[in-house]
């Protein structure tokens, strides 16, 4: 056991870079994804029946899909058709294509719970327009949907790790190949879990903060 | 101005069309003698009703306080950020007036603490920190436990003592006798009877009026 302590050791910058792709791959994935989900949730609000079904379609059918598949489906299914992409860009596609679909449902239900009785004392007092929306919509849009998007961060993270079956670096792959040129496999798998557990606590630790606040501001 | 009738008379309505929260088939709104609502024949859109609006302050059954904001921010939000108002003027003129409706010690607290009475007061405060013409009052006591709607029916006195010009819809019959001057009822969606308070409850003379005040009063 102590060998295998060490070699992990000895290899922690290879851990850590693969805790970096990680971090940046689920960060852009948060970013790009809750942004596009506000796009996607007035799509599934859309008055127009025919968009409103199609996103709807869309949407639920990637969310019953298993994001390992969506990942084969880019990487490897595309090139058939004539696309192809780079690991990269292929690995960092499929999570945003698969978690927009996730923020879309999250920011639809938090537009749908926004109060009526809010919105109109906001008129009653002369708000409207941008100002309406930007001073009494978007606070509670905000806080209701603050503790599910945190959440959510934290399964776009345990998604990034089957993108190692595409050979991306990010810390699974680290771990994986750690393990199989020095084997030392439970040390290496407990070294990646222990770091994804770190990561997700801060997130927790963010998501409770943001919940307290909600609370303390709840109808 | 008291707006009294059986519920589904059209009273709440009637109050909402004076601030175009609901837009009217017909008819026409003037405050102090100038047409509101209206650009000549064309309605106005929401970005200019809003000024207009903002000359009324409203009161709700359900008070609509903005819970992300405390008190305090609730009293001040609207005369910063529609007015233009200076801030430390309006904090200021708001603390006066939560000390006036009896709620200065909670001024930075967030309105899902207080109770139904607070709250409605809160929302009086709100409305005066607008330096409204008109307050509108849409069934300011209905949601309120008995032994509350007392301290909200006092704050309204005290307004009316102190000259405003109020519209109320409600159901408090004598808080309508002893503070209105005209009692305005309603029934099925239309005005019925227009009094002053001592005339409607003591000599009603449409039949409608008649069955109401037997139901309502003891």
């Amino acid at each position: 056991m102590n060998h295998d302590l060490s070699v992990i050791l000895q290899h922690y910058t290879d851990f850590l870079a693969g805790l970096g792709n990680t971090l940046w791959l689920a960060a852009a994935t948060l970013i790009v994804g809750s942004l596009l989900g506000c796009i996607v949730a007035g799509l599934l609000l859309s008055p127009v029946r025919i968009v409103q079904r199609a996103t709807s379609i869309l949407v639920d059918g990637l969310r019953c899909v298993p994001f390992l598949l969506l990942v084969y489906l880019i990487y490897y299914g595309l090139p058939e058709l004539g696309i192809r992409f780079d690991r990269w860009t292929a690995g960092l596609s499929a999570l945003i294509i698969y978690h927009t679909a996730y923020f879309g449902e999250i920011i639809r239900g938090a537009w749908l719970n926004v109060s009526r009785d809010q919105i109109e004392a906001g008129r009653a007092y002369g708000y409207s327009g941008l100002l309406l929306f930007r001073r009494i919509i978007l606070p509670q849009l905000f806080f209701s949907s603050a503790p599910l998007i945190g959440n959510q961060s934290i399964y776009i993270m345990k998604d990034t790790a089957f993108l190692m079956i595409i050979t991306i670096p990010e810390l699974t792959f680290a771990a994986a190949s750690i393990q199989s040129t020095y084997f030392v496999p439970f040390a290496s798998f407990l070294a990646a879990v222990l770091l994804y557990w770190i990561v997700t606590l801060a997130i927790e630790r963010g998501v409770h903060r943001i919940e307290l606040a909600a609370d303390l501001r709840r109808a | 101005m008291c707006i009294l009738g059986p519920s589904g008379s059209g009273k709440s309505t009637l109050l909402r069309c004076i601030n175009f929260l609901e837009a009217p088939d017909e008819g026409e709104v003037f405050l102090r003698g100038e047409r509101i609502g209206f650009k000549g024949a064309v309605p106005q859109k929401e970005r200019d009703l809003g000024a207009t609006r903002a000359r009324m302050g409203m009161v709700f059954q359900h008070f609509n306080l903005w819970p992300h904001l405390t008190v305090l921010g609730n009293v001040i939000e609207s005369p910063v950020h529609v007015l233009r108002k200076s801030r430390e003027q309006t904090v200021e003129k708001a603390k006066e007036l939560l000390t006036m409706v009896g709620v200065a010690d909670k001024m930075h607290v967030y309105p899902h603490t207080l109770s139904g009475g607070q709250k409605q007061r809160v929302a009086i405060a709100r409305a005066l920190a607008m330096e409204p013409e008109v307050l509108l009052f849409d069934e300011p006591t209905s949601a309120l436990d008995p032994e509350i709607v007392g301290e909200v029916l006092a704050v309204m006195r005290q307004l009316v003592n102190d000259g405003r010009t109020m519209i109320v819809v409600t159901h408090e019959m004598a808080f309508a006798r002893d503070a209105g001057d005209t009692i305005v009822f309603m029934d099925a969606g239309a005005i019925v009877e227009t009094a002053p308070p001592e005339e409607f409850f003591t000599r009603p003379r449409t039949e409608r009026a008649q069955q109401f005040l037997q139901r309502y009063m003891r």
